[in-house]
């Protein structure tokens, strides 16, 4: 515990072993993903040795506008991964909504978690503000883009019962809040179920990265703890934000249902 | 009273002139497909008209905010649904929908009567029969007592001696309360029987409009 092993070229070469083994696997049985396990392997080297070396730029020279830069590029390449990843086709209303909750959602909760809880100063010592916003926005990410097919999906599968709402005289708010609730649950369920396995099924990642480098477990898990809390706030927000501007999307002014053309 | 004047709905309806009497019983028939549906949309808002005009009670439709004009003018679909839940919860979620006060169990049942369900408030509507959930449907909107009912096709699902029942009611209903009842109807029988006026409908079109 008083000296981290520090990995060796070869060492990190014998870990791609895995990946000889998935596809040593699916080449046996015939499995068409060969081409995806290599791209999605050789990206993911690439692009965390890149943002190594960006990290340690960042570090050393703490900016508040380099800081904010990185922020929002996050904050674009998970807007625009939302959008890819949704199967359904989404109206340029929702996709202005989904951005909008994302960048409010996420940037409320990372300053009240950098200011409030952590207490970071400067406020934008890169070291804490990268890594957490990391962590907010893509568990922001993953939540929203269930959000997203559930509300729009639950849209289509409900039309009826909201048709039979409305003509009872029910506001679009009220129609709907049937397939609202339904996605802000299903949205939020795998965060909350993510908690209950926490330190008994597995050690998250961010822990397992402190203690790995040379953290007491004990500080890891007062991390851990905030920043599962944190990312609970932050999906919250991000989703409730955007199932409560999403369902607008499917109203005209005259609260008759529109739906994007399929 | 509904006013149409040149309406326009896409393809598929293109009225120059109806006319649709207050405190009567209009009956709209014609063959499926021939818009009978749409038309009843467009009076309650469901929908828009690409171009010409309706109005209300002398009052533009452009001019009457959609959720005040479907409190006041209330529409049963050909397949409205029937949410998860008891008989009570079904009843009283079109008064909760409507933001009106919620009836005692006494009116319930009174309504139950009505449309000839012979069933406890709390009964759970999973397992009931497609004819029960319309009569339930029907019940729900009876409920709400407006102004004015459009019904499409309410006994679609019932057999014939019911039909005549559930109807009958309705329309006594409807006199003895002074409402405005505009009905889609399959039964040729059931309109020349209740009919007070007569809208026959082909290809998007009103054929004949007539006082019976
Ligand atoms: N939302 C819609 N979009 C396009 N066409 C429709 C739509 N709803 C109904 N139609 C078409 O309009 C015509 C009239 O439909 P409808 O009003 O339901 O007739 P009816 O109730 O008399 O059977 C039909 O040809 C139907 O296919
Ligand atoms: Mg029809």
């Amino acid at each position: 515990m008083d000296k981290v092993v520090d990995l060796q070229i070869w060492q990190m070469a014998a870990a791609y072993v895995f990946v000889l083994l998935l596809l040593f696997i699916v080449r046996r049985r015939g499995i068409n993903r060969e081409k995806e396990i290599i791209i999605s392997t050789f990206r993911m080297t690439i692009q965390l040795i890149l943002t190594g070396y960006i990290l340690v730029y960042l570090f050393e020279k703490p900016n508040p506008f380099f800081t904010i830069l990185v922020i929002l590029i996050m904050e674009i390449f998970s807007i625009y991964n939302i959008i890819k990843r949704v199967k359904e086709k989404l109206s340029s209303r929702l996709k202005k909504i989904i951005a909008f909750s994302m960048i409010i959602g996420t940037t409320t909760s990372l300053l009240f978690f950098i200011l409030i809880v952590v207490n970071v100063s400067p406020w934008y010592d890169p070291r804490y503000f990268i890594p957490i916003a990391g962590m907010l926005i893509g568990n922001a990410m993953t939540g929203i883009s269930l959000g997203v097919t559930k509300l729009i999906d639950g849209m289509y599968a409900q039309r009826n019962l909201i048709e039979t709402s409305l003509m009872l005289g029910a506001t679009p708010e009220a129609s709907c809040k049937p397939v609202v609730d339904g996605a802000f649950d299903s949205a939020i369920l795998p965060t909350i179920n993510s908690m209950v396995g926490m330190g008994i099924v597995f050690l998250p990642g961010m822990m397992t990265g402190q203690i790995l480098s040379g953290t007491s477990p004990v500080t890891a898990i007062e991390y851990q703890i905030a920043i599962m809390l944190g990312i609970l706030g932050s999906v919250a927000l991000t989703v409730i934000l955007f199932v409560q501007l999403g369902y607008k999307t499917f109203f005209n002014s005259e609260s008759q249902l529109v739906f994007a053309d399929k | 009273m509904f006013f149409i004047k040149n309406v326009r709905y896409k393809s598929i309806l293109d009225i120059e002139n109806l006319i649709i009497p207050d405190h009567k019983i209009t009956c709209i028939v014609g063959e499926s497909g021939s818009g009978k549906t749409t038309l009843l949309k467009l009076f309650n808002k469901m929908i828009s008209s690409d171009g010409g005009e309706i109005l209300y009670n002398e009052q533009s439709l452009a001019n009457i905010n959609a959720i005040t004009l479907r409190r006041k003018v209330v529409m049963l679909s050909q397949n409205p649904s029937i949410f998860k839940g008891s008989i009570r919860d079904n009843l009283l979620i079109g008064l909760k929908f409507a933001e009106k006060s919620l009836a005692a169990d006494d009116k319930l049942y009174e309504i139950l009567k009505m449309v000839h369900l012979n069933k406890g408030l709390d009964e759970d509507t999973e397992n009931m029969s497609g004819g029960e959930k319309q009569r339930l449907a029907l019940g729900r909107v009876l409920l709400l007592d407006p102004e004015c009912f459009l019904l499409d096709e309410p006994s679609s699902a019932l057999d014939e001696d019911t039909e005549h029942l559930i109807i009958e009611k309705i329309v006594q209903y409807s006199k003895a309360n002074n409402k405005t009842l505009i009905m889609v109807t399959h039964s040729k029988k059931a309109a020349d029987t209740f009919a007070d006026y007569i809208v026959e409908m082909r290809n998007g079109r009103v054929i004949s409009q007539r006082e019976v």
